[in-house]
């Protein structure tokens, strides 16, 4: 009896123990979890104070200049303000759609940061899907587009939600054949290995230079993605007065906004990912070795440098889809339609298979 | 539902990331002011009062377009496993991807002389 019941403590403390070690298992894999998100949130902060300087810029205007030094906390008091206002529910249209809508179209565009890699081993998940993860992910938006478009019940709204979708599963297909061609150069859909294939010969090595024609057309399709000016159909204001968004106000209304800059960093960062070489420092002489051995010998010097050059890239890249809002009108939905059908998808094609013609000679 | 471990992260990110709108919602609802009214509540429709119901028929048009995108995504989603392996599988494998690819085509050229991608 008394042997059974130190047996039973014995295994009952075992298990304690082996339940301690998998509570600090699990709080060792949400640190790096939770961490991202606000560094997410802080980059959507800045885009948005940039997106309305290089604006002022461009128009002569002075821009945000009262809330903090250059008014680089206006984005953060828009938010504030967006979190006291009203949260408008209409009274004939459906609720559950007309909440759940906003939250979709954040996460799904949330989720595909976990596949970016930042810097050497600063990835949340180096999975071996990486950027199909991201193209599957990324049409679940205009799900929630849509949802909010007819949960709203208002005309504006469901006819903007379904150019929503119509737009972003035109322009999903040639940015897919893209991405394809980039991961037939680089034998892997990984994204970690795609920046590795760009490693060499500095900025010499780059996909920008052997995918000219697929750079061109993904920038193109991004700009659509996002719904950035040339292609802001769905919320075009002459015509529809906010598209799916007229009935939000509120929080529910920020959410959008968010997502929206949201889908734009992640676009700009998988420029810089798959065309711009991610995080090398691509200087053609102090170039591979010596960046590797910073990366080795000094981890977190090293990091924080990949870190660093991958957003330097990307927040460079993104003043050319700022610019180009203030720039080019905005187009008509069968030129867009006609653009996307008619003219990119025949081209990312042949580019898929120029790609793959030349792939076959270097066998 | 995976069993692969790799996706542990993934899962878990995608929990934390939910949390985003769900933290949203309850701040806001907290804070926010609540004063409802007929005419606040009632549809925007520029001012004057909202005529009818908006879930009725719309172009047939969205249709055709999504049905085509069906058929180049499925395509595309076949396509990855072969670029994949590229090196390896070759020339021949290459003709028949090629091939693979030609029937497509057809079918949006088809498509394309119907009309069916015109907007108007």
């Amino acid at each position: 009896m008394i042997i059974d019941m130190t047996e039973v403590q014995a295994i009952n403390s075992f298990f304690r123990s082996e339940s301690l070690k998998e509570v600090y298992g699990l709080i060792w894999l949400l640190v790096p979890i939770f961490t991202p998100v606000p560094g997410i949130l802080i980059g959507v902060l800045v885009i948005v104070w940039l997106e309305r300087q290089i604006s002022a810029g461009v128009q002569q205007r002075i821009g945000p200049e009262y809330a903090g030094p250059l008014g680089i906390l206006q984005a953060l008091a828009d938010g504030t303000k967006l979190l006291f206002k009203e949260d408008l529910l209409p009274s004939r249209g459906d609720i559950r759609l007309f909440s759940i809508g906003p939250s979709i179209a954040v996460i799904s565009i949330l989720i595909s940061y976990s596949v970016i890699p930042f810097g050497y081993r600063v990835v949340l998940d180096d999975l071996s899907i990486g950027v199909f993860l991201w193209i599957a992910i990324s049409s679940i938006a205009p799900i929630g587009l849509l949802m909010s478009g007819y949960g709203s019940n208002n005309k504006y709204s469901f006819l903007g939600g379904l150019r929503a979708a119509a737009q972003s599963i035109s322009y999903e297909i040639p940015l897919t054949l893209c991405v394809l061609s980039i991961s037939l150069l680089s034998n892997s859909s990984s994204t970690v290995d795609i920046v590795e294939a760009q490693s060499k010969y500095g900025f010499g090595g780059w996909n920008l230079w052997r995918q000219p024609i697929g750079f061109a057309v993904f920038l193109i399709s991004s700009l659509a993605e996002c719904e950035r000016l040339p292609f802001d159909l769905p919320e075009a204001e002459e015509e529809l007065v906010a598209g799916y968004q007229t009935e939000y106000s509120g929080i529910k209304f920020g959410l959008f906004y968010v997502a929206s800059y949201l889908n734009l960093l992640v676009s700009s960062l998988f420029v810089t990912v798959l065309y711009l070489g991610g995080w090398n420092l691509s200087l053609p002489y102090i170039s591979t070795p010596e960046l590797i051995g910073i990366n080795e010998v000094g981890g977190v010097f090293g990091t924080t440098i990949g870190i660093f050059i991958t957003l330097a890239k990307a927040y460079l890249f993104l003043f050319i889809p700022i610019t180009t809002r203030w720039t080019l009108p905005r187009m008509r939905i069968d030129q867009l339609l006609n653009l996307g059908w008619k003219f990119l998808l025949p081209i990312s094609l042949g580019n898929l298979l120029l790609t793959t013609s030349s792939q076959l000679l270097s066998l | 539902m995976f069993l692969l471990h790799e996706y542990d992260i993934f899962w878990a990110f995608l929990i934390t990331s939910s949390v985003i709108p769900i933290f949203a919602f309850l701040i806001s609802g907290v804070l926010a002011p609540i004063s409802e009214g007929p005419e606040k509540l009632s549809s925007y429709e520029s001012g004057i009062e909202p005529m009818g119901d908006a879930w009725l028929q719309f172009r047939i048009r969205y249709y055709m377009f999504a049905l085509v995108f069906v058929v180049f995504d499925v395509e595309t989603v076949f396509l990855y496993p072969w670029a994949m392996s590229f090196d390896v599988l070759g020339v021949s494998v290459f003709i028949e991807a090629l091939i693979f690819v030609l029937i497509p085509i057809v079918g949006s050229v088809y498509a394309w002389r119907k009309g069916a991608l015109e907007w108007s």
